[in-house]
């Protein structure tokens, strides 16, 4: 993970090879300091007897150098600084682009399994960890590491035997890293995961607002987020725990090996064997090391917190999605826009959604397809776009299988208005023109007259600009429906599939829809998926789906003919029934 | 026509496409109400935890003190037993056993120091998120229809996760303060002439810090907006990527998240080159006011004022003494990030609750089931009524159907009755209590709904039907499953009712969805029901299944349908024909057919094939129907 994070970094050289100048700058500026401090006081107390003079040139001197030292010190850790940001804000960008990218392409199948709530979560979470851990602990575990790794130097060349004393810290500190970065990095992983759930009870909490509304549920729902929160929490505080534990056994050990060389030194001093003066050295050097000690502590969380985020998100972004361009893919070529089945069969899971399904559409024919909820018929719109592939059998247009098209070009082809339909937060000019940003006015326009929203939209105070909110909360259900409509005609494309999308609009608004559509669909294969008959009735062909499989096909008056399901849906939808009575328990009388 | 082909990017933005880049309505409809004081208001959450707090900071006075006194450990080590004269071992043994005592507070102290500060921090930050979570469980629809989810989630996460960066540097950042204090302390204590020269240049960093505050504020901030920008659209784009994919937008949709994550860059880069410029600053002052005591302190020495220990102490203690505010400028940065976020999420907070309880409502309870709708006028925005003059009554278990054409208002209208929006003329009344005078909750609970949009919630089919009914037994749920067509599907389903849903219920399909969300509505066991397009996903022989099932089940409830489908309500008691905002027909099926008014048209249009119907013909239906309701 580390290794490809810093991959990443090693984009950006000039950056990375500026800050690391600069980490070195900053590391001998630090180590200056206390030399040049040590300077002054001797030469304040040395030069006591001396002429004032000359002490007082020495003292302003140390003083100019120490200023500017400082000042030097300064720039080079605000290069250091800057540099880290900048390389782990463009990393972070980097990743983000990546993200969206990846997550436009995956499939239809992948993004059924996944919640939004955690994808969401890696897009901001994750990759703002990535982009700490390369902030903060990248580059300056190489200052740390260059500032103790001078420090040891320092003080082995002086006295090996003191100086081993005085680092016996540094192998319980690397153990202690060690030990909790791995601790840490398990916790963030069971962290950001707790993170992606609450991330989605909050995300259907407000995407179901009025579901939580309508039930008066808000102290259930507290309760799932109380749930889902509490149990972050103790994640968080198990951390904080593990955190604890670790920066005091870090300076607990670095201080003990101080208090041994305090008394080991200080053994030395008093046998002769060493100067006060070495000894005060050793402990300036010691001191310069205990800030970078207590930094470890962090550095390792950034190490763990990145390693954890950077492999959820990588686990995305190492993903291929399962319907792809084949090499080799041909644009569609259409030459009259025959769709055809031939015995497909398909499941999401296992078990057989769609099974032996063959059926043709002509150009400016129409099938239409009924069937009870489940049975099928979505699968089969969307098998049509490509959105999944057939497990057996094949879908042609024209003769070429889906499969060896260009997807792109498949479905600039093949327009399918959704059943659940979905509007971007955006105008309704925006969203009609979705499929196209660059078309002119007058086709949204035209496509929205043919959707018979024309009106509709012309009667809003902003007119197109008016915004729909998201997912069009301010639009009627039909109003919904109507609009994504208008956004797949406007495509014109060659095929078109209508899936129950006017279930929503009232009979005499969708006669007007389809009488304008008619000359759009004069030259073109339409599939219709409806539940009210008197939508499907003049199809070419009508497909009764029942469990997968087509159990009746024929035209309105060979179906009914036939006496079977399709004629008890049309007694039902015809014939004023006597013995229904929806809701009502006084019989209907009145 | 040629479609123009997204695949060769363009780096043009396309005039039909939204790239919502500066702060957009929404930002600006949250900070209508903010007051601006992040600082005090976070104490009011840091307060809950005074007592932990204590501890902490006494934690860290001690681990403060025992630091400082290790160079003071040190010094007495060279004066008592190491000095020339008289070098004793027993002494030095003593020293360093005191300072292994003052090891053993300092890490005690530092435990608890990280262990509580860290603790009460991470507390801090969920009680802020479920202060604001809990807020958005009643403001009211008509702000939550105007804000993306994505964006409030950005809030929700992204900037608590940003205090959180603060929270676990704010440790360190209370031990710099107290040490700071305490240097300041000890060196004006040791010598007040040169302690204050020292802190001479404090001034100056609070001059350069007054100038630099406004600048690095509103860069901390636009970062935070620019980023949550890029949430929402990332947001937007995961949910809606069927629809991406089907018009492959993919290119265009890249490029336009190109933008806004490359603003987001610009952004934040500027907000980091803000936040180093400190440094040096800093650093420079730093370099200064050592520079000033090597040589004001020298002089002293030299002219006998002050003693060597004393300068040795002073140029210890000033190194020290800028450790801390180095630090304190890096966590300042930290700070001023962390402000932005804070602004953002207190903002949501501060958002008005229009539709609350009134001070004394009552809770409804065993109410009749009637609704009345009187004089009821209603829109979305001002000067813009949906719903016009309104008045109709429904008698405890009647059953009303609410018909018209595709946005005439109906849904708005079971809108009102849940008291989701306020009227804004006239009333409405729930078992002849006004909806504005009962609690918000035992409304809910006497009036159950199943929605235009059929909406689950991913966990099991059972979680989803019992939904917040607690009391639900196994039973009540099957036989509303049952009731609703829903078993047999379900039990088909390889776990059964344990079937676990994607999120919105996405692996099934739109009709059985619709099915278990008409079974949930069953469950709640309501005096009300309410069925907004119930079975308009569901083919009519389910439906006749669904209506002969529910008759006995819903016996005694007051019930309201919405259909487009006539076929669904011609049996109801009244049916009220709604056009574009007003009542314009109420009767039984039969009369309304005799009127021959428009529902009479729209039943007729139900049979009748596209092609023999002209376009005449619906319109005089529509004039017919707008003259007879004149
Ligand atoms: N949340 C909202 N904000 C703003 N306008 C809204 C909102 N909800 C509905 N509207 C508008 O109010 C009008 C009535 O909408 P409503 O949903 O009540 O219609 P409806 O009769 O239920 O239609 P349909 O049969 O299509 O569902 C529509 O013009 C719609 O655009
Ligand atoms: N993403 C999915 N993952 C798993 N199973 C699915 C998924 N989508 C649909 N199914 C299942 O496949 C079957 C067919 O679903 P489909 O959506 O095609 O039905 P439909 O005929 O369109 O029904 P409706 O009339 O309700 O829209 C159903 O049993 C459904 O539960
Ligand atoms: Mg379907
Ligand atoms: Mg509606």
């Amino acid at each position: 993970m580390y290794v490809r994070i810093t991959r990443m970094a090693l984009h950006y050289r000039w950056r990375l090879a500026i800050g690391l100048v600069a980490i070195f700058f900053a590391a001998g500026f630090q180590l200056a300091i206390p030399i040049l401090i040590g300077n002054a006081v001797d030469t304040a107390n040395n030069l006591f007897g001396d002429a004032d003079a000359r002490a007082k040139d020495a003292l302003v001197l140390t003083a100019i150098l120490l200023f500017a030292v400082s000042v030097g010190r300064g720039f080079s850790a605000m290069v250091q600084n800057y540099m880290g940001e900048s390389i782990g804000q463009h990393i972070g960008y980097e990743l983000r682009m990546l993200y969206y990218e990846k997550l436009q392409r995956l499939s239809f199948s992948y993004h059924a399994g996944v919640h939004t709530g955690d994808l969401i979560t890696r897009g901001i979470l994750d990759v703002e960890g990535v982009r700490m851990f390369v902030q903060t602990a990248l580059l300056r575990s190489v200052f740390l590491v260059v500032l103790i790794g001078t420090g040891m130097y320092l003080m082995l060349t002086k006295d090996l035997q003191l100086g081993l004393i005085s680092l016996s810290f540094v192998p319980f500190v690397a153990w202690r890293a060690t030990v909790a970065r791995l601790r840490l990095r398990s916790n963030w992983y069971s962290l950001q995961e707790k993170l992606s759930s609450l991330t989605k009870v909050m995300d259907e909490n407000l995407g179901g607002i009025r579901v939580v509304r309508a039930f008066a549920s808000q102290k259930h729902e507290m309760m799932k987020f109380d749930g889902a929160s509490n149990e972050a929490l103790s994640l968080a505080n198990i951390q904080v725990g593990i955190r604890a534990t670790n920066i005091s056994l870090m300076s607990l050990a670095f201080m003990l090996a101080m208090a041994a060389v305090l008394w080991v030194g200080g053994l030395r001093v008093i046998d002769g064997e060493m100067t006060a003066g070495g000894l005060t050295q050793f402990l300036a050097f010691m001191s310069i090391l205990l800030q970078p000690v207590r930094q470890i502590g962090m550095m390792v969380n950034g190490y763990a917190r990145g390693a954890a985020s950077g492999g959820r998100l990588f686990s995305v972004l190492d993903l291929e999605p399962d319907i792809q361009d084949k090499p080799g893919a041909k644009d569609l070529e259409i030459t009259e826009g025959v769709l055809e089945f031939h015995n497909v069969s398909f499941g999401y899971e296992g078990e057989h959604t769609l099974n032996g399904v063959s059926f043709k559409v002509q150009p400016g024919h129409t099938v239409g397809i009924v069937g009870p909820p489940g049975s099928g018929k979505s699968t089969i719109a969307h098998l049509v776009p490509r959105f999944y592939d057939p497990v057996d059998g094949y879908i042609t247009i024209d003769g070429q299988d889906l499969r060896d098209i260009k997807l792109e070009s498949l479905r600039r082809a093949v327009g399918v208005v959704e059943q659940d339909t979905f509007l971007f937060t955006a105008s309704v000019e925006h969203n009609v023109a979705y499929g196209d940003p660059w078309a002119p006015d007058d086709r949204v326009e035209l496509a929205s007259q043919y959707a018979q929203l024309g009106d509709y939209i012309e009667r809003l105070p902003g007119g197109y600009d008016t915004m729909v909110g998201e997912r069009g909360v301010s639009l009627s259900g039909g109003q919904r429906q109507r609009l994504s409509i208008a956004r797949s005609i406007m495509l014109k494309p060659r095929l078109i599939v209508f899936d129950d999308s006017t279930a929503a609009i009232d009979a005499a608004t969708e006669q007007r829809i389809r009488a304008a559509l008619a000359e759009l669909t004069k030259d073109r294969a339409t599939i219709i998926i409806s539940h009210r008959l008197s939508s499907l009735m003049h199809a070419d062909e009508i497909l009764f789906i029942d469990e997968g499989k087509i159990v009746e096909r024929g035209t309105h008056d060979e179906l009914l003919a036939l006496g079977g399901h399709y004629n008890d849906l049309y007694e039902l939808q015809i014939r004023p029934s006597e013995d229904s009575h929806p809701l009502d328990d006084e019989g209907g009388a009145s | 026509m040629a479609t123009r082909r997204f695949s060769e990017r363009t780096h043009e933005i396309p005039p039909k496409a939204s790239i919502r880049r500066g702060p957009t309505t929404d930002e600006e409809v949250f900070g209508e109400a903010f007051n601006g004081q992040v600082v005090g208001r976070f104490i009011k959450y840091v307060a809950v935890y005074r007592k932990l707090l204590f501890v902490a900071i006494a934690a860290v006075l001690v681990f403060t003190v025992s630091s400082i006194t290790f160079p003071l450990i040190v010094k007495s080590v060279y004066d008592e037993a190491l000095s020339e004269g008289a070098p004793d071992r027993s002494r030095l043994a003593m020293l360093v056993i005191v300072f292994l005592v003052a090891v053993g507070f300092n890490f005690i102290a530092n435990f608890f120091q990280e262990l509580i500060v860290g603790r009460v921090a991470e507390r801090i930050l969920f009680d802020m998120r479920r202060a604001m979570y809990l807020h958005l469980q009643r403001i009211s629809l008509s702000f939550m229809d105007k804000t993306e989810i994505g964006k409030l989630m950005s809030r929700l996460q992204g900037d608590v996760a940003a205090l959180q960066e603060f929270v676990e540097t704010a440790v360190f950042a209370i031990g710099d303060l107290v040490l700071l204090v305490g240097i300041i302390g000890a060196m004006v204590w040791l010598d007040w002439r040169l302690g204050l020269m020292t802190l001479a240049v404090l001034p100056t960093l609070l001059i350069v810090r007054i100038i630099w505050l406004p600048f690095a504020r509103r860069a901390f901030l636009r970062a935070r907006v620019t980023s949550s920008i890029v949430s929402g659209a990332l947001a937007e784009n995961i949910n809606g990527v069927r629809v991406v994919q089907g018009m492959s937008r993919e290119y265009v949709n890249y490029d336009l998240f190109d933008i806004r994550a490359s603003d987001n860059l610009r952004a934040a880069n500027l907000a980091s080159k803000l936040g180093v410029m400190m440094l040096p600053i800093v650093d420079t002052l730093t370099g200064a006011a050592m520079a000033i005591v090597v040589v004001m302190g020298g002089f002293f020495v030299l002219g006998g004022t002050i003693e060597t220990g004393v300068m040795v102490a002073f140029v210890l203690f000033v190194q020290r003494f800028f450790d801390p505010i180095r630090s304190l400028t890096m966590h300042y940065n930290v700070l001023q990030r962390a402000m932005a976020s804070g602004e953002r999420i207190f903002e949501v907070i501060d958002v008005p609750v229009d539709i609350k309880d009134k001070p004394n409502a009552i809770v409804l309870e065993d109410i009749d089931g009637s609704i009345e709708f009187e004089n009821v006028t209603f829109g979305y925005f001002p000067d813009q009524p949906i719903l016009k003059d309104i008045s109709f009554k429904v008698k405890p278990g009647e059953t009303v159907a609410l018909v018209g054409p595709t946005g005439s208002g109906k849904t708005s209208t079971t809108a009102l009755l849940h008291r989701f929006y306020d009227v804004w003329e006239g009333s409405v009344k729930v078992g002849g209590h006004d909806v504005r005078d009962v609690t918000l909750d035992s409304l809910g609970k006497q009036v159950a709904m199943v929605l235009q949009e059929p909406f689950l919630f991913s966990g099991t089919i059972f979680e989803n039907i019992k939904y917040a009914k607690d009391d639900a037994t196994r039973e009540g749920i099957v036989e509303a499953a049952r009731a609703v067509g829903a078993h047999e599907f379900i039990m088909k389903l390889p776990d059964g009712y344990e079937t676990e849903l994607e999120q919105r219920g996405g692996n099934l399909s739109l009709g059985q969805r619709q099915l278990i969300s008409f079974a949930r509505a069953i469950v709640a066991d309501a005096k009300i029901l309410i069925l907004d397009e119930a079975t308009a996903s569901i083919d009519s022989y389910t439906e006749m299944l669904i209506q002969q099932a529910l008759h006995r089940l819903l016996e005694g409830r007051t019930g309201m349908v919405i259909a487009h489908r006539l076929a669904t309500i011609r049996s109801a008691d009244r049916i009220i024909v709604l056009q574009d905002g007003r009542i314009i027909e109420t009767g039984h099926h039969d009369e309304l057919m005799e009127l021959g008014g428009l529902y009479a048209h729209l039943y007729s249009m139900n049979y009748a094939s596209f092609d023999d119907i002209p376009d005449e013909l619906i319109q005089r239906a529509t004039q017919a129907a707008q003259e007879s309701a004149t």
